[in-house]
């Protein structure tokens, strides 16, 4: 009797003694978690509702905010149209142009290695410098972009500094990036296993059958995974617009998160910035939950065709 | 048998053809990835008048210039009885210049401007990287930029490796709701914490201070905790019981076992974001005020917006705020893409 309750008390303190140690260790994530997402989280809630420049206490206004964002502003409709914009070109395109370069290092090409640091480098090393840097390649004088369709006897446009052409000039430039997702599709192609090739090849299957049949299901959600990371960082766009045309001109690149950055740092609208911010989160989740229910239909998991 | 030889010399060719056309766009592809750097690389060290030259030239140039009666005559090569010569342009009379043998001032010419052209040679202006550093200053700001990077690099390392270890190899009550919890701020967008940040380091006095940059690194970053976690996972629980028996307690059981095993998940985490952090230009824009305590991304639009008509030394500038990330991205390239397959696969 006595060491079975000996027992029963041992094995009750260790792991209430496990469990202790394990709140204390993620203690730094509960704090965080409470001071800098939960907390805020409420608090721009709260915001949304009000009037607040940070120096003079919130005024609440109700619904106001969102009214007016939603019916009088001139601007917050146009800032979400040409991020989704943005997004809509730049995404399909990038994912496309990933795949694409993947599927290139995946042929056995010799200097593996080599390519696909070369490749990967441009996504690494982001920011101002770079946006400075791009800025200079669209000069329409003596940019590069230019001098090269000038061999083509094609006069290259304003770029940056033409309504038309500034959004298309970012999107473009955000193509240099592609080698982040490439990197992940590479990984993808490369545990896809050799066996199903050769089954399809002794089948009689050609190339653009077997891309068609066993590469592109296979790989899908790694698409699916590259897609919603895309969604996420594009509502993220800040650096290159407000770098290299500052929204301009005539409002033409004034993203989303430009625009909420001006409301908020700018006119200190931080009432105003906050229904902005979340209404960007309503977006991103809603598109996000889109893509989840959709990818049903076009990604392949394994393991799913034996349910049916 | 001839036609099953044939057949197969066939396969061997597409598959060599094929191997050639993926040479042949991958060089294309690297070529479009390396020109806008070789660019910078090659404006930072011109001179300021030939930056903007159109057609650009690749190598740095300058035109040979000679000074005649106190001003700068530039040096053509002009065609003069049958010879080519080296000579000064001394003034234009529509199409017709006044040339003259900067070695013999009488020696005159009156040639067409048009037959003969200006005499280039390789000059590289590495003074444009001092004179950058010294327009603004740089040093004060890669200063303010190494401490954003090495103390917020210490502290995501340190706080995501302690809450990883937590979520890893312990159990309790609540701690998958609180995991599933922490995956979930992995989606959240920024914006919508922001603000109210903002305000609580302004009330704290912390604005126009690096305190907002630094010190929530020290709370642990969801998609650190999540990849060292994944990480942590797969060491062997065998080795934590050995530990145990040799006397470790959990701490022991960290620092002896699962960070031996981890380094490479560790130098991963802690190299993305020491680049992050050097790259990072949203949230010193927003605390940062004072200009001694700019940070390199924002020294560089800075420099930007006021000296944009010096080219040569914002691209100087631009190509030392760049240099660390590649020189690191190159060093280290391994461990990015090792992070990416592992973050990316699993998540």
């Amino acid at each position: 009797m006595a060491t079975v309750t000996v027992k029963k008390r041992r094995g009750l303190s260790l792991s209430r003694r496990e469990a202790m140690w394990a709140y204390v260790l993620i203690s730094p994530w509960i704090i965080g978690f409470i001071v800098f997402t939960a907390g805020p989280m409420i608090a721009s809630a709260y915001f949304s509702l009000t009037e607040y420049d940070v120096i003079n206490p919130p005024r609440f206004v109700g619904l106001g905010n969102w009214v007016y964002m939603f019916t009088q502003d001139p601007l917050f409709w146009h800032s979400l149209k040409v991020t989704l914009t943005y997004a809509i070109a730049a995404i399909p395109l990038g994912l496309v142009l990933g795949l694409a370069l993947a599927l290139l290092l995946n042929a056995k090409v010799p200097g593996l290695t080599i390519w696909r640091t070369l490749f990967y480098m441009p996504s690494v090393v982001s920011g101002v410098a770079v946006s400075v840097l791009w800025s200079y390649i669209f000069n329409p004088r003596f940019g590069i972009v230019n001098w090269i369709l000038s061999w083509f006897n094609i006069k290259g446009p304003g770029w940056l500094g033409s309504v038309d052409w500034a959004l298309p000039a970012l999107i473009i430039m955000s193509l240099w990036g592609v080698g982040g997702g490439m990197i992940i599709y590479l990984a993808g192609l490369q545990s896809i296993p050799t066996t199903l090739y050769e089954a399809a090849t002794i089948d009689g299957a050609n190339r653009w059958q077997q891309f068609l049949r066993i590469t592109l299901p296979l790989i899908t959600p790694v698409i699916l995974y590259n897609l919603i990371t895309g969604i996420i960082g594009t509502f993220q766009y800040f650096v290159q617009a407000y770098i290299m045309t500052d929204g301009g001109p005539a409002n033409a690149t004034l993203v989303y998160n430009l625009y909420l950055y001006r409301n908020t740092f700018r006119w200190g609208r931080l009432g105003f910035g906050s229904a902005m911010a979340w209404f960007l989160m309503f977006v991103v989740l809603a598109m996000t939950l889109l893509v989840f229910r959709s990818s049903a239909a076009w990604v392949y998991y394994e393991g799913e065709l034996r349910k049916e | 048998m001839t036609t099953l030889a044939t057949t197969f010399k066939g396969v061997r060719f597409q598959r060599i053809l094929g191997k050639v056309v993926a040479l042949l766009l991958l060089t294309g592809g690297a070529i479009v990835v390396l020109i806008p750097l070789v660019w910078m690389l090659s404006t930072s060290l011109k001179s300021t008048s030939t930056s903007t030259e159109f057609p650009p030239r690749w190598i740095p140039m300058d035109a040979k210039k000679v000074e005649i009666d106190g001003r700068d005559r530039f040096i053509y090569s002009i065609p003069v009885d049958g010879e080519t010569r080296e000579l000064a342009l001394l003034q234009k009379r529509g199409p017709i210049g006044v040339f003259v043998n900067p070695d013999n001032l009488d020696e005159r010419y009156e040639v067409e401007v048009q037959s003969g052209e200006r005499i280039y040679t390789i000059n590289f202006h590495w003074e444009n990287y001092p004179e950058a550093m010294t327009t603004v200053p740089f040093s004060k700001y890669v200063g303010n930029s190494l401490i954003y990077v090495g103390v917020t690099t210490l502290g995501t390392v340190l706080s995501a490796t302690v809450v990883a270890y937590g979520f890893a190899r312990f159990r309790a009550k609540g701690l998958g709701v609180l995991f599933l919890l922490l995956l979930s701020t992995i989606m959240l967008p920024p914006q919508v914490t922001l603000i109210p940040q903002f305000v609580l380091f302004s009330k704290l006095g912390w604005y126009d201070t690096l305190l907002p940059l630094l010190v929530p690194s020290f709370f642990a970053n969801a998609w650190n905790v999540f990849l060292l976690r994944q990480y942590f996972m797969t060491v062997p629980l065998e080795l934590d019981d050995a530990a145990r028996i040799d006397g470790c307690g959990p701490l022991g059981i960290l620092w002896y076992v699962i960070l031996p095993q981890s380094l490479p998940a560790m130098a991963t985490v802690a190299i993305f974001h020491s680049l992050w952090a050097w790259n990072d230009f949203y949230y010193p824009l927003i605390y940062l005020q004072s200009k001694e305590k700019y940070t390199v991304s924002l020294g560089l639009q800075q420099f930007n917006s006021i000296y944009s008509r010096n080219l040569p030394g914002l691209m100087a500038a631009s190509t030392v705020a760049l240099m660390p990330s590649v020189i690191i991205f190159f060093l280290a390239q391994r461990l990015f893409i090792q992070g990416v397959v592992i973050s990316g696969i699993k998540g």
